[in-house]
């Protein structure tokens, strides 16, 4: 079987612990956390946390089954990149001068679809949001001309078809 | 704290008393039914002490030697007994001595409560003297876990902690509480846990599903039951029986499963593992339709899992999903609790015999008496063997006995030999193979069916890993017997050498000392064994005790258990010799 890009998603109460608890599932089988996201969820109370890997099919669906098993998991899902509509933010920190200096750099900001953030005197700050090959390519077009400060985010991601949490939710309690 | 209100409760005790912490957590093990418990204190946990010393004439703590004891004491009890068993630790290292018992408890699904002190609130995160993180250190190795600081958190927490351990498929929880919470005062009340929102441990049973392995049951010509250790947590013992003497389908056992059919019925086919037995082994890959009730296909059964009855439909009857098509792919899955599921599934079943299958079973166990079994048990060598060592005890127990097995080679011999005949009777450490985990958990064991007669069977490696227990048996005076199999070798890493590292016998010899004396020193009763004619009356004697017993048996050195599967092969090439 082999590899892919895999988004896991997984609905949960809001305890101190569960991430090392859901994180340790991923050290035990040797399987790298490409990227991570914890957010609160359309649920009022209930967590979210977004993961991403690159591994087969099989070991995700394994991952996935232990990572429900945890007694504050609600329910885990995991889906590949056609799936789901995802998305990474980063943040570049520029010097000033560039601003005045380089005229290329507005362009790189116009044709990205970024946003200057903030402008001081010394600095100023773009932010970007869009697929990791997206922000990649940013980050290669002003590489050249220096950037003070660089950080993408974890991936967030919906999904296409409906999680059905709520009802899920109303369901364990009725059992 | 959010989860803890939105447990769903009732018996709701609405007597409030204002108490401290420490008085709480006495409490709340009194709710939940628990009268005894293992542990050994320290300065973290001492509030708790104060209070046991107070409550000594409602809850019995028994000292145990070392904490990893009380941890293998509490599971044997909770083996047993189908309760909750109860081990308490300080911190630090009090703590991180019950990982392996955790880890024990873990893999073998059973039900167990630790309850930790941790350094006060203020200290936490200080380095301070014991403080260790047993939170991160015991995640990957319990259920659940949670770390108390506020005093009134203390019986949403514990009720919480004994519902998740029992529920479902059951495992160790471990609660840890500073000792600022148990000094702190709270209103008390206690409220059982009935449900955790986020935790399904019950999955319903699909009809569908059901009825879907009804059909391959049905139509199957050579059909094949494995049932494991879900059937006796599930108390579906009597389902299975009826299952199978409905449908007249051969069926073999793990080591967890074992007690849960009497080894006398005609259609128990023994034992499927590396060790297990030979037609069990050979005909899972003969079969049409493998039939896997609460097991969960270890590697140690499976061998290697490419050529693993891949010519058989597979249904697969367990209550944690998580297990489904985790090693082997499943054609029909049924999820829940053994029993109900079982019981569902009776009726859908057709009369059936597979006398000529059946028969495949009788003569291939008939090759393995010849080769394997006559000699093990009825040897006829000068020198005495484990397995007629075992024999004896079913002759003189009538099959009644429970037989607390540490882990090697005696663990094999004993679980392929020992014969029971009533449930909840064969204690070891199955998945985790934790050496030292019998004399203890023979000690649980006694003290949850003293009724019964417990015999601990241990190798002269594994008892000197918990050898220091022996202390809890002479002040308790715990009639438990104990049999030493010495072979003066770690049997089973020697054995392993002779086959696969070409006998360089690595640190597998062990220069032992004089056990009957180490025993005595305990004042137990004790005797050495060497010579075959006293092997039966010696036994017998042991048996008849009222008292504690220690009987070391010589036996020799460099046997082999046989059959065997070498690691990584099928289980169709199951070697005899």
């Amino acid at each position: 079987m082999e590899n892919n890009w895999y988004t896991i998603s997984v609905y949960s109460e809001n305890n101190v612990g569960l991430l090392n608890r859901i994180s340790g599932i991923f050290l035990k089988r040797h399987i790298n956390i490409e990227a991570l996201n914890v957010s609160k969820s359309e649920i009022n109370s209930v967590s979210k946390f977004t993961i991403v890997v690159n591994t087969t099919e099989k070991w995700v669906q394994n991952i996935v089954g232990q990572i429900e098993k945890q007694v504050e998991v609600i329910k885990a899902f995991y889906h590949n990149d056609e799936e789901i509509i995802y998305q990474e933010s980063a943040l570049f920190k520029i010097k000033s001068d560039l601003l005045f200096d380089e005229r290329n750099i507005q362009n790189i900001i116009k044709e990205n679809n970024s946003q200057i953030v903030t402008v001081a005197r010394d600095f100023f700050v773009i932010s970007k949001s869009g697929k990791r090959e997206e922000i990649n390519k940013m980050h290669d077009q002003l590489e050249p001309y220096g950037i003070m400060q660089f950080v993408r985010s974890g991936r967030i991601a919906v999904s296409k078809a409906e999680m059905r949490i709520s009802s899920l939710l109303e369901e364990f309690q009725h059992n | 704290m959010e989860t803890v209100k939105e447990q769903k409760t009732t018996s709701k005790n609405n007597k409030t008393i204002k108490i401290s912490g420490a008085e709480a957590i006495i409490h709340c093990l009194l709710a939940e039914g628990v009268d005894l418990i293992y542990g050994y204190p320290g300065g973290a946990i001492m509030p708790v002490y104060d209070e046991l010393y107070k409550f000594q004439d409602k809850l019995t703590h028994i000292l145990t030697r070392h904490e990893q004891g009380a941890t293998h004491a509490a599971q044997g009890y909770a083996r047993v007994s189908g309760k909750v068993g109860v081990a308490m630790a300080t911190s630090g290292p009090g703590a991180t001595n019950l990982v392996t018992g955790l880890a024990d408890a873990q893999i073998d699904s059973t039900p167990m409560v630790c309850i930790t002190g941790q350094v006060p609130r203020h200290l936490l995160g200080t380095d301070a003297f014991q403080e260790t993180d047993i939170i991160g250190i015991s995640t990957p190795v319990t259920k659940w876990n949670y770390q108390v600081t506020r005093a009134e958190e203390i019986p949403e927490i514990l009720a919480k902690a004994f519902y998740i351990a029992r529920s479902g498929r059951p495992g160790p929880v471990l609660v840890d509480i500073t000792k600022n919470a148990q000094f702190d005062e709270l209103d008390f009340t206690y409220e059982a846990c009935t449900g955790v929102r986020s935790y399904n441990p019950y999955p319903k049973v699909d009809v569908n599903q059901l009825k879907a392995a009804a059909d391959l049951i049905n139509s199957a010509k050579k059909p094949f039951i494995v049932f494991g250790q879900g059937v006796i947590l599930g108390e579906a013992e009597e389902q299975l029986k009826k299952v199978i003497e409905k449908t007249g389908i051969p069926a073999a056992w793990t080591i967890l499963g074992v007690a849960a059919l009497d080894s006398e019925h005609p259609l128990n086919v023994g034992m499927v593992g590396m060790h297990g037995n030979y037609a069990p082994n050979v005909l899972t890959n003969e079969c049409d339709v493998l039939i896997a009730i609460g097991m969960r296909f270890d590697d140690r059964v499976t061998g290697n899992l490419d050529s693993y009855a891949k010519q058989a439909k597979i249904i697969h009857f367990d209550i944690d999903p998580a297990e489904i098509n985790k090693n082997v792919p499943t054609d029909v899955a049924v999820l829940g609790n053994a029993k109900e599921s079982l019981e569902a599934l009776i009726p859908l079943l057709n009369n059936n015999k597979h006398t000529d299958w059946h028969n495949v079973f009788k003569e291939k166990y008939q090759l393995e008496y010849s080769t394997v079994i006559e000699k093990d048990i009825h040897p006829t060598k000068e020198k005495l063997t484990m397995g007629e060592v075992i024999e004896q005890i079913n002759v003189a127990s009538n099959n009644s006995a429970v037989i607390v097995s540490d882990v090697g080679q005696h663990q094999m011999i004993a679980c392929r030999y020992a014969k029971f005949n009533q449930t909840k009777s064969n204690i070891t450490s199955g998945g985790l193979g934790t050496m030292g985990f019998a004399l203890p958990a023979a000690i649980g064991a006694k003290m949850g069916a003293m009724n019964r007669e417990v015999v601990a069977i241990i190798g002269d490696g594994g008892y000197q890993m918990t050898i220091q227990e022996l202390g809890v048996i002479f002040q308790h005076n715990v009639p438990v017997k104990i049999i030493v199999l010495n072979n003066d070798h770690l049997g089973m890493v020697r054995q392993w050498q002779e086959l696969f590292f070409d006998k360089r016998y690595a640190s597998t010899v062990m220069v032992n000392p004089d056990f009957v004396k180490i025993a005595e020193g305990y004042h137990i009763k004790s005797k050495r064994v060497s010579e075959r004619s006293e092997l039966k009356s010696t036994i017998e004697e042991m048996l008849a005790s009222k008292d504690p017993y220690f009987l070391e048996v010589k036996v020799e050195k460099e046997d082999n258990v046989f059959p065997m599967i070498p690691s990584g092969a099928s289980v169709s090439e199951v070697r005899l010799k």
